[in-house]
């Protein structure tokens, strides 16, 4: 196994290490543009003089108060969605297995809705989409495992009981006062506008714990990924191995839907995204990871310039370019899996 | 089975169904006796609770209409994608029609309803056919849960959409809010008159189709063998389902899991046998769809809970049953 173990990492490793560098790069030019664009377009010189401490005021007050938290938020939210996304992907060994579509989103809005209504602020919602989000997952944890636990199931049952949640948030959206629904329907639509310093700080310790345990169980992810009798062959405990990931993946999706709301598709496509460009087996979580910071952050930017004047929400346009990229991908997989 | 008992079994479903429509008209807010439900029907309003009853007979009459379209659509679905799972609301008609609907009356600033009608239809058709291929492609047969993962998708895409727009207006997302969640309660009742020859449309298509879908279940070359022209039922087939979910969806909302439960229920009672079962749906559903309703107005007296909800209150479990009972295919 060793020999076998060296021959793909002399294979894969430089493509893996020259994906990271690029995705990084790009994702450090795009928080500069980030920074630098929006209603007041600041040019990078001012930008420097800025971090020196030479800039007015109300300059300084616009990256440091409004622009810089929003793009860091940007850049976890998408590192969580990233990676959670690659960790549903190799367990459910599926390309849609992903937490958008299988009702941890719709969980996570209804405990952010119900939040909402009653008045909470923030950090309420924010903890109310999180144990929304978990339940959900519990649920659908416990009730696909009535009839033996298999991926497919979880992914289907996921579905159904989306619907469910669905039905249930446009049914507290229509109780609320107007304005609030609003509110309420504007944090469903996943975006994020006016995210400042306190959520760039509860996502960052939630990754800081997070990211970490997810690499230590990459490798067993991996081994999994050759089949359930080989990765018992191997030693990996495969109901607890599924379990830890789970609650993993769960939690990253949470924390990142707690801070944004539920942006679409990020979680879907960068995992996908990654795979074609590094190319080989296995779950690429850090790649995985930029590139869901690099989506969402050129999300971001292109929705705030999109329509000149509206604040699109981030998820809406994440939603549409999710849908297309879709179509391409599973006319692509489906038709090649085929021959 | 033989012909008496189905025929029975459709008489007793009838029972059931005129037995629904009363309710529907006598219970509410305000109950009002029977025997006052029917003085009300045959003669003048002379009563506050005669008033009440008039006032329930558009929202019955658009409960059976809408009722009957899901429930023909959801057995047609299985029908002619032979999957399991088939669903408006789970393959993304319902999203398709909304997204179009949406995109009506906010970008386009339609007003009239013949014309959200047509682009409930054309969203709904779009919707399907994206669904459809995205589940199909590459293999012969899609399999239910592949079919039910691209309806995600698609739905998850197309919710992105309109709900991004409806943010847009605040006066779109007023009106938006209460017709997305799906209710047969304070809709326009000229909107039913209108929509009531594409129902009829829709039903006898689908009737129609019924003997040559018989033949399809035993597979495409029997089919052709017995003489079935299976592009055509096919076609026909397809348009039925664009045009009731499109016409249910227009009028009433998105509502889902009512086909899913119908067409389960009658292959339980009559079969597989579809000069049977679509009979049975149109009888069954529409009894499904009032009784949901009528449950939506006495849990939440004096107001109420909306038809979209207690149907998916009822129809989500038994998805959720059946993709627990059966054996599932790899994905």
């Amino acid at each position: 196994m060793r020999v076998a173990g060296q021959l793909v990492s002399l294979r894969t490793r430089p493509r893996a290490l020259l994906v990271v560098t690029v995705l990084a790069t790009t994702l450090a030019a795009l928080g500069v543009l980030a920074l630098s664009t929006g209603r007041y377009p600041i040019p990078v010189a001012t930008l420097v003089e800025a971090v020196t401490g030479q800039a007015p005021r109300a300059i300084e007050f616009v990256v440091f108060g409004m622009r810089l938290p929003r793009m860091l938020a940007a850049i976890l939210v998408g590192l969580a969605l990233g990676i959670s996304g690659a960790l549903f992907q190799s367990l459910t060994r599926n390309p849609l297995g992903s937490p958008d579509l299988i009702g941890l989103n719709s969980g996570a809005a209804t405990g952010a809705i119900l939040a909402l209504l009653v008045g909470g602020g923030a950090l309420v919602t924010s903890t109310a989409a999180i144990t929304g989000g978990l339940a959900t997952a519990v649920v659908v944890y416990l009730l696909a495992s009535i009839g033996g636990l298999h991926t497919p199931r979880i992914v289907l049952v996921g579905i159904g009981l989306s619907a469910l949640l669905t039905a249930v948030n446009h049914y507290l959206l229509t109780r609320a006062r107007l304005a609030e629904a609003q509110h309420a329907a504007a944090w469903l639509a996943g975006g994020l506008n006016g995210r400042g310093w306190g959520h760039v700080a509860s996502v960052a310790v939630a990754i800081a714990v997070l990211a970490p345990v997810a690499l230590l169980l990459a490798a067993r992810l991996r081994i999994m990924a050759l089949g359930d009798d080989l990765a018992l062959a191997l030693g990996v405990s495969l109901s607890r191995s599924r379990l830890m990931l789970l609650v993993l993946a769960v939690t990253l999706s949470a924390v990142a839907t707690a801070t944004a709301g539920p942006v679409p598709f990020v979680a879907l496509a960068a995992p996908q995204l990654v795979a074609r460009l590094v190319g080989g087996a296995g779950p690429h979580l850090v790649s995985a990871g930029l590139m869901g910071a690099v989506l969402l952050v050129a999300a971001d930017i292109a929705a705030q310039q999109a329509v000149p004047g509206v604040q699109l929400p981030t998820g809406v346009l994440t939603g549409l370019l999710g849908g297309i990229y879709l179509a391409w991908l599973l006319t692509r997989e489906w038709r090649t899996s085929a021959q | 089975m033989c012909r008496a008992p189905r025929a029975l079994g459709v008489a007793v479903a009838a029972v059931a169904l005129l037995a629904a429509l009363a309710a529907s008209l006598a219970v509410g807010a305000k109950d009002v006796p029977l025997d006052t439900v029917v003085t009300a029907l045959l003669h003048q309003a002379t009563s506050t609770d005669h008033e009440i009853v008039r006032a329930r007979i558009p929202r019955t009459l658009l409960g059976l209409a809408v009722g009957i379209a899901l429930g023909l659509a959801g057995v047609l679905m299985h029908a002619l994608t032979r999957n399991p799972l088939a669903d408006p609301g789970i393959l993304g008609v319902n999203a398709g029609a909304a997204a179009a609907l949406v995109t009506a009356v906010g970008l386009l600033g339609l007003q009239h309803l013949l014309a959200y009608l047509w682009l409930s239809f054309l969203g709904a058709a779009a919707a399907a056919v994206t669904v459809y291929l995205l589940g199909t492609r590459g293999h012969g047969r899609a399999s239910p849960a592949r079919l039910a993962l691209a309806g995600a998708a698609v739905t998850a895409a197309l919710t992105a959409y309109t709900s991004g727009f409806s943010l847009l207006d605040t006066q779109a997302f007023d009106r938006y809010r209460f017709w997305t969640v799906g209710s047969l309660a304070g809709r326009d009742p000229s909107l039913l008159w209108q929509a009531a020859p594409f129902f009829a449309l829709g039903v006898v298509a689908a009737l129609g189709v019924a003997r040559p879908l018989n033949a399809i279940a035993l597979g495409d070359v029997t089919a052709q063998a017995l003489g079935v022209r299976v592009g055509r039922t096919r076609a026909v087939a397809a348009v039925a389902i664009t045009v009731l979910c499109g016409t249910a969806t227009a009028v009433a909302g998105p509502i889902a899991f009512v086909g899913l439960a119908i067409s389960h229920a009658v292959r339980a009672l009559a079969g597989p046998d579809h000069r049977w079962s679509l009979p049975y749906a149109l009888v069954l559903a529409p009894t499904l769809v009032l009784a949901t309703d009528i449950v939506g107005r006495v849990m939440a007296r004096p107001g109420e809970i909306e038809v979209g909800l207690t149907a998916a209150m009822v129809g989500a479990p038994l998805f959720i049953a059946l993709v627990c009972r059966r054996r599932i295919p790899q994905l």
